[in-house]
C-alpha cells in the first residue's frame, strides 16, 4: 500500500521510499524513513497535496509524489 | 595567543531561527549579496564582543548537506574553502531529533562548531525538557540554550563564540555509526591517505561518506585533484553496488537513515518524554486556514488586503511623497541653464528627462515599502506554506507552483501590482523550472504602469462598457499567463530540474517588528540600488534616440522667423505704452520665466493666505512685471498682458511644434514609421509604434509619449479628446489589439534586469523580452486582422476573446506535465 491511497486521518508506519535520487533523498532529509510512523492530518481544500504529521512536526507532499513511499496501515 | 578577529557562518534548518539569531548577533550592520555564480542569497553582518571583532555569514536554510540544491551546495562550499572559525549550528529544540540529523552533518565536516538549541520557549511549552550538558557531552560541542527571539541566552552564545573561535585546538571528532558501511568507509578513506596533500583540505572521512553516498561534487573533487581518478571512481562504484546487493539498500539511504538512528538513541538520552501530548496550536489553526471552505476564502481575503493596503493605500501615500520628488525637480531645475525662447539648452532637456525617469520609479517606493513589509509578515508568520498547500493542485497543472501564488499576488494577478517584486519574490520557488516559468510569465500580468494606458482606451473606446472591459483586462491576463507557462514548460523549459514539492508546514510565530522593518528596508534597498543605476542609463539612450538627430537648418531656419514674427507682433501692438520698456530684449524673456513661476507657485498654494503671500513676495521681487501679471484695473498693464498672453500661447504652439516634429523626425520615430507597414495588421500606425517603443524605459510613459505625439489644440484639452479627433480611423478593435499588446508587452527594463538577477542569464533575459513581442504580435494581429475580416465590433471581439482564452486554459489544464525521473 502506498502513502497516496491514505485518507485523513490515518496513521501508518513507513515500509519502504520507492523513490530515488532527488525525491529519496529529500524524503530522507525531511524525515521520512523506513520505520516511521506517521498520520495524515488533511487534502488540501483541491484534495492536493496532502498533510502529514511525523514527530511533531507538519509537511505537505503531492498525492504523486506519495505513491513512492510504501507504508503499512495501522 | 588570543586571536582578535574571527569568521563566523550560522547554519541550520529552515525556520529554526536562524535570521532572529542573525539579528541578535550582528544588530544593524547588515549586507545582502547573491553568492557568486548562483542566485541564493548571501547575507553577511559583523559585531564586536570582548575584544573579538566577528564576520557573520547567514548560510542559507538547508535540511541537509547533500548536492542536489544549489542552497546545499553553496553552504557546503562555504564551510569547506572559507572555513570559518567558528560554525553556529542553530537548532529547534522542540524538535532535537530532525535537527540532529544536520549537526551531525556539519560535525563529519568537521568544522569548529556550537550549537544553538533555539526555540527553548517553545519546548518548554510544549512540556520537552532536555538536558543541554548531557547533549553537548555526546556531541562532543558546546550547546548553548537559547529563546532568541525574547533575548534568552544570547550572552551565553557571545561568550560560547568567542571561546570556541578564540581556541587553538582543532575540534573533536564527532562519528556516526554507520554498522555495516563501515568497512567500506575505511577502505575507500586509505584511498586518498595515499594521494597525499591534493586532498588534506578535505576531512578524508567526510569526503569517503560523500562519495560511498554517490555524491557528484564530491566525485568533480576527485576527478579534478586524483591522480587516477578513474581507477578511484570506478572502485567506489564498486564498493557501492557490493553494498547494495548485500544490504538490499543503496548506501545513501542507509547513511541517512543511521543518522536518524544516533538521532533517535541521542535525543532519547537528552529528552524528558513530554509530560502530555496535545495538539499543537498551530494545528488547530490549520483546521481552519486550510479547511475546505474557509481556507480559499481567508487565502482571497489576504490577498485582498495585500493588494489592499499596499496597492490602493500605498497609492495614497504617494500623494505625501511625490511633492518632496517635485522639490527635488525644481531645485535640479534652479541649477541648470534656463531655456530659451523655443530652444531649450540640451543639458536642460536631458537632466530634467533623466530626473523625470527616475522620479517616476522613486514613486513607487512607498508601495514597495508596504508591500515589502507585509511579504516579511507573510514569511515569518508561516502563513506563506499554507498559501502554498491551498493554491498548488491549480498552479501545478500549469506547470508552475504552489509557492508562484505570491509572485502572482505581487506581479498584479487581478490589476496594479509590480513585476519587478513579482519575479524578486520567485527565489522561493524551489523546482526549477516552475520558478523559470514563474518568472517568464509574471510580466504579462497588469502591473501598474500598464493600467493608465487602458484606463484611457477603454474611455474613449468602450466608454459604453467601461465595467466589463476592465474586468475583461484584468483577468485576461492571467487567462494568458496560465496557457503560456504550460507552453513555455512543456518547451523551452522541458530540460529545467524539477523538485519534489515537499514542503514544511513550519509552526505559526508571531513575527517581529524589527524583523518585518529590516527586510523591508533591505528589499527597498536592494531595488534602489539593482534598478534605479540601470534605469538611469536606459532613459538617457531613449532621449537620444527621441531627441536626435532633430531638426533639419531649414526647419530650424523656419521656426526662428516663426519666433521673430510672433516677438515683433508683441512689441508692435504695445508700442508706446509705458511698460513696453521693462520686456524689451533680455528682460522678455525673463518675464516669461516670472509669469511661469508665477502661475505655478499660484497653482501649489493651498487658501487664501498663501495665495496672498505668493503675490506680496512676486510683486517685491519685480513690481513692474507683478502690474503685467496681475493688472487689475491699470488700463495700460492691461493691455500689455493681453499681448502678452498671446505671445505666450504662440510660444507654445511653436514648441510643440517642434517638439512633435523632432519625434517624428528622431531615430526612434523613423524606426516606429519603418515599422507600420508591418505592424499594420495589428492595427498600430506609426505614432502608437513610437509610444510602445519608448514605453520600454518604462511602461507609464507610453500615454506620456502619446500625449506629446497628440499635439493639444486648446488650453486644457485632455488626451482622450486630443487622441479621439487625432485618429479619425482608430475604431474599438484598434484599442483592443492595442490593450492586448500592452498585457503581453516585453518587461520593462527594471523586471528585464530583475530577470538577469534571477535567473543568472542574460539570455534567459532577453528570451523573455522576445517572447512577449512575438505573441503579442500574434494576438494583436489576430484581434485586429480577424475581428476586421469578421467585420466584428470591439466588443464582440472581446467576447470571443475571452472564450478563446478561456477554452485554451482550461484545456491545458488537462495536458500531461512532463515528468523528469524520479
Ligand atoms: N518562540 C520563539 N520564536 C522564535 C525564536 N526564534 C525565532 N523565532 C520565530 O521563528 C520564526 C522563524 O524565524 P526565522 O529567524 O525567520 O527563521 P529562519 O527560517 O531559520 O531564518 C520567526 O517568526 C521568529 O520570530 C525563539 O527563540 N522562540
Ligand atoms: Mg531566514
Amino acid at each position: 500500500m502506498t502513502l497516496d491511497n491514505l485518507r485523513p486521518g490515518s496513521e501508518c508506519l513507513v515500509k519502504r521510499l520507492n523513490a530515488h535520487d532527488k525525491l529519496g533523498q529529500r524524503l530522507m532529509d525531511m524525515g521520512v524513513y523506513p520505520g516511521l510512523k506517521m498520520k495524515v492530518i488533511r487534502n488540501a481544500p483541491l484534495e492536493d497535496p496532502m498533510e502529514l504529521e511525523l514527530d511533531g512536526y507538519y509537511l505537505s507532499i503531492r498525492h504523486e509524489e506519495a505513491r513512492f513511499v510504501e507504508v503499512e496501515d495501522r | 595567543m588570543k586571536k582578535k578577529k574571527a569568521l563566523l557562518a550560522l547554519a541550520g534548518q529552515p525556520n529554526c531561527g536562524k535570521s532572529t539569531v542573525f539579528n541578535a548577533l550582528t544588530g544593524a550592520s547588515q549586507h545582502v549579496a547573491n553568492y557568486p555564480g548562483v542566485t541564493v542569497e548571501k547575507m553577511t553582518g559583523s559585531y564586536r564582543y570582548d575584544g573579538m571583532k566577528v564576520e557573520v555569514v547567514d548560510l542559507p536554510g538547508t535540511y541537509s548537506l547533500t548536492s542536489y540544491s544549489p542552497e546545499e551546495r553553496v553552504s557546503r562550499d562555504f564551510l569547506l574553502h572559507e572555513k570559518p572559525s567558528v560554525v553556529v549550528n542553530v537548532a529547534d529544540a522542540s524538535n532535537l531529533k530532525r535537527h540532529l540529523y544536520l549537526t551531525f552533518q556539519l560535525l563529519e565536516m568537521g568544522v569548529p562548531l556550537v550549537v544553538d538549541l533555539n526555540m527553548m520557549d517553545v519546548a518548554e511549552r510544549r512540556g520537552i525538557d532536555i538536558d543541554t550538558q548531557e547533549l553537548s557531552r555526546q556531541l562532543g560541542a558546546p550547546v548553548v540554550p537559547t529563546a532568541i527571539k525574547k533575548g534568552r541566552g544570547k550572552k551565553e552564545l557571545f561568550k560560547s563564540i568567542n571561546s570556541v573561535a578564540g581556541s587553538e585546538r582543532s575540534p573533536k571528532p564527532f562519528n556516526v555509526d554507520y554498522g555495516p558501511l563501515e568497512p567500506y568507509l575505511t577502505q575507500i578513506e586509505n584511498e586518498f591517505s595515499e594521494n597525499g596533500a591534493a586532498f588534506e583540505n578535505y576531512p578524508g572521512r567526510w569526503l569517503a561518506i560523500k562519495l560511498v553516498e554517490g555524491d557528484s561534487e564530491a566525485q568533480k573533487l576527485i576527478r579534478e585533484h586524483h591522480s587516477t581518478p578513474g581507477k578511484v571512481l570506478e572502485f567506489i562504484e564498486n564498493k557501492r553496488q557490493e553494498f547494495e546487493s548485500k544490504h538490499n539498500e543503496k548506501p545513501e539511504r542507509h547513511i541517512a537513515f543511521s543518522r536518524y538512528k544516533v538521532a533517535d538513541t541521542i535525543s532519547r538520552s537528552c529528552v524528558k518524554p513530554k509530560a502530555v501530548s496535545t495538539q499543537p496550536l498551530s494545528d488547530r489553526a490549520d483546521a481552519i486556514i486550510c479547511h475546505k471552505f474557509l481556507g480559499p476564502l481567508i487565502l482571497v481575503g489576504v490577498i485582498y488586503l495585500l493588494y489592499y493596503l499596499s496597492i490602493v493605500q500605498g497609492y495614497n501615500v504617494t500623494n505625501y511623497t511625490w511633492p518632496l520628488l517635485a522639490k527635488i525637480r525644481s531645485i535640479t531645475e534652479s541649477f541648470l541653464p534656463a531655456p530659451g525662447f523655443i530652444d531649450a539648452p540640451l543639458i536642460r532637456s536631458m537632466t530634467l528627462w533623466f530626473v523625470d525617469s527616475i522620479n517616476a520609479l522613486l514613486n513607487y517606493i512607498p508601495i514597495f515599502f508596504i508591500l515589502f513589509g507585509l511579504i516579511a509578515i507573510l514569511e515569518d508568520s508561516g502563513y506563506m506554506p499554507r498559501m502554498a498547500f491551498i493554491l498548488d493542485r491549480i498552479f501545478n497543472r500549469y506547470g508552475l507552483h504552489g509557492q508562484s501564488t505570491l509572485p502572482m499576488v505581487l506581479g498584479g494577478i487581478y490589476v496594479g501590482g509590480c513585476a519587478v517584486p513579482g519575479v524578486m519574490s520567485c527565489k522561493g520557488i524551489p523546482c526549477e523550472r516552475a520558478r523559470f516559468a514563474t518568472i517568464l510569465t509574471i510580466p504579462m500580468l497588469n502591473c501598474l504602469a500598464k493600467v493608465p494606458l487602458y484606463v484611457l482606451l477603454i474611455n474613449i473606446y468602450f466608454a459604453d462598457y467601461k465595467g466589463p472591459a476592465m474586468f475583461f483586462i484584468s483577468t485576461i491576463s492571467l487567462l494568458m499567463v496560465l496557457p503560456v507557462a504550460k507552453i513555455l514548460t512543456l518547451t523551452v523549459l522541458k530540460n529545467k530540474d524539477t523538485s519534489p514539492f515537499i514542503m514544511e508546514m513550519p509552526p505559526y510565530h508571531i513575527p517581529t517588528i524589527r524583523g518585518v522593518l529590516g527586510r523591508a528596508v533591505e528589499r527597498v534597498w536592494l531595488f534602489i540600488r539593482k534598478i534605479i543605476t540601470i534605469v538611469a542609463a536606459i532613459a538617457i539612450i531613449i532621449f537620444i534616440l527621441l531627441q536626435f538627430p532633430g531638426l533639419s537648418d531649414e526647419r530650424k531656419a523656419y521656426y526662428d522667423t516663426e519666433k521673430d514674427r510672433a516677438i515683433a507682433g508683441f512689441y508692435q501692438k504695445i508700442e508706446g505704452n509705458p511698460y513696453a520698456e521693462y520686456v524689451q530684449g533680455e528682460n522678455l524673456m525673463a518675464l516669461i520665466l516670472y509669469w511661469n513661476k508665477y502661475k505655478n507657485a499660484k497653482m501649489m498654494a493651498k487658501g487664501k493666505e498663501a495665495a496672498l503671500a505668493i503675490n506680496e513676495k512676486f510683486k517685491a521681487e519685480n513690481p513692474a512685471f507683478f502690474k503685467i501679471v496681475q493688472p487689475k484695473r491699470d488700463k495700460e498693464a492691461k493691455s500689455v498682458n493681453k499681448a502678452f498672453k498671446k505671445l505666450f500661447s504662440a510660444r507654445k504652439k511653436l514648441l510643440r511644434e517642434i517638439k512633435k516634429e523632432k519625434i517624428d523626425n528622431s531615430f526612434l520615430g523613423r524606426v516606429g514609421r519603418a515599422m507600420e507597414p508591418y505592424t499594420q495588421y495589428a492595427g498600430f500606425n506609426w505614432r502608437v509604434n513610437v509610444s510602445l517603443l519608448a514605453s520600454f524605459a518604462a511602461k507609464e510613459s507610453s500615454v506620456a509619449t502619446l500625449g506629446a505625439l497628440y499635439e493639444q489644440e486648446e488650453e486644457g484639452e485632455t488626451l482622450e479628446t486630443r487622441m479621439e479627433k487625432g485618429e479619425k480611423g482608430f475604431t474599438p478593435l484598434h484599442a483592443l489589439a492595442l490593450m492586448l499588446f500592452m498585457v503581453l508587452y516585453p518587461p520593462c527594463v527594471a523586471t528585464s534586469i530583475m530577470v538577469k538577477i534571477q535567473t543568472g542569464q542574460i539570455r534567459w533575459m532577453i528570451f523573455s523580452m522576445l517572447f512577449p513581442i512575438v505573441l503579442g504580435t500574434a494576438v494583436a494581429t489576430l484581434i485586429f486582422s480577424g475581428g476586421t475580416a469578421l467585420e466584428l465590433t470591439g466588443l464582440q471581439a472581446m467576447i470571443a476573446f475571452y472564450g478563446l482564452a478561456l477554452a485554451i486554459t482550461i484545456g491545458m489544464g488537462f495536458l500531461k506535465n512532463k515528468q523528469k525521473t524520479i
